[in-house]
């Protein structure tokens, strides 16, 4: 999917298990910024219902191993934070432009 | 009370408002679409079948993929991504789920489509299963809008086998 600085994407989380093709958010261990990529394996154990994911940027040509850490090779059910189900273009450039220009924050806020 | 500052954060704020409001219609005239999607998915030939060194099972395949993904499409459709996946069952695992290949349709013009290619991902098992394994071939849309809802179905087709021996 493609989505660009200003748009504001709908994350939902609830107990249904991974599946593929689900775009997901998770947050690599240590690293401060979420990433929202699809899920493009999925691997579920038959006792315990843990999973191993694998997920991969759609306009990437590899897959994500190269951004888990060094020797994690998949994504746990815990690494996972919610799934995109929809967004608003644009919207979110009202913040930014506020959070870039204080000057316009003053101006647009109330002051007595 | 009158002032730029009042005036300009009332008309951004009534501006914001409507455009929230207009992706929220956009998106809610999706649900009156019906859509009536075809896909086949044959899978012509087994390339290699092996088990690596770490003794998973790898397999190549050749598929070839038609379908046709028009009527997904609406005005508030910016694209639609679609991806063939198998799905099976191993001792270990409840649910193994493999994509093979995927794409990104941009227009209601691409939507109708035939494709012949090898696994565009490394098909890989978590051990050594695959062996005679029957598996199903899924093929999944996720229609991406312009705004609002994202919403995402697959068929199933069942029936395909691996070979019973490497090669």
């Amino acid at each position: 999917m493609e989505s660009q600085g200003g748009d504001i994407l709908f994350l939902h989380m609830n107990q249904d298990p991974i599946r593929a093709g689900e775009i997901v958010v998770f947050n690599v261990d240590g690293k401060d910024i979420p990433i929202v990529h699809r899920v493009i394996e999925v691997h579920e154990r038959q006792d315990t219902g843990e999973v191993d994911v694998l997920t991969k940027g759609d306009n990437n040509h590899g897959d994500d191993r190269l951004l888990y850490p060094y020797g994690q090779l998949w994504l746990q059910k815990y690494h996972i934070m919610g799934r995109a189900v929809g967004f608003l273009p644009y919207v979110g450039w009202v913040t930014i432009i506020m959070n870039e220009k204080p000057v316009i924050k003053d101006a647009l806020t109330f002051h007595n | 009370m009158h002032s730029f500052g009042y005036r300009a954060n009332a008309v951004v704020t009534f501006a914001v408002t409507i455009l929230a409001v207009m992706c929220s219609l956009a998106s809610l005239s999706d649900n009156f679409n019906v859509p009536t999607p075809t896909a086949d998915v044959k899978v012509l030939n087994i390339n290699w079948f092996q088990k690596q060194p770490n003794g998973n099972d790898e397999v190549s395949l050749t598929l070839n993929i038609s379908a046709d993904l028009s009527s997904m499409f609406t005005w508030n459709t910016k694209q639609v991504f679609v991806f063939v996946a198998a799905e099976y069952e191993t001792p270990q695992n409840a649910l193994n789920q493999v994509s093979f290949w995927d794409g990104i349709i941009p227009s209601k013009e691409h939507a109708k489509f035939w494709i012949h290619t090898t696994n565009k991902y490394r098909f890989i098992d978590q051990g050594s299963n695959l062996r005679g394994k029957d598996f199903n071939l899924t093929l999944h849309w996720h229609v991406m809008p312009k705004t609002g809802k994202m919403f995402a179905d697959k068929i199933v087709m069942t029936g395909y086998r691996l070979p019973e021996e490497y090669r």
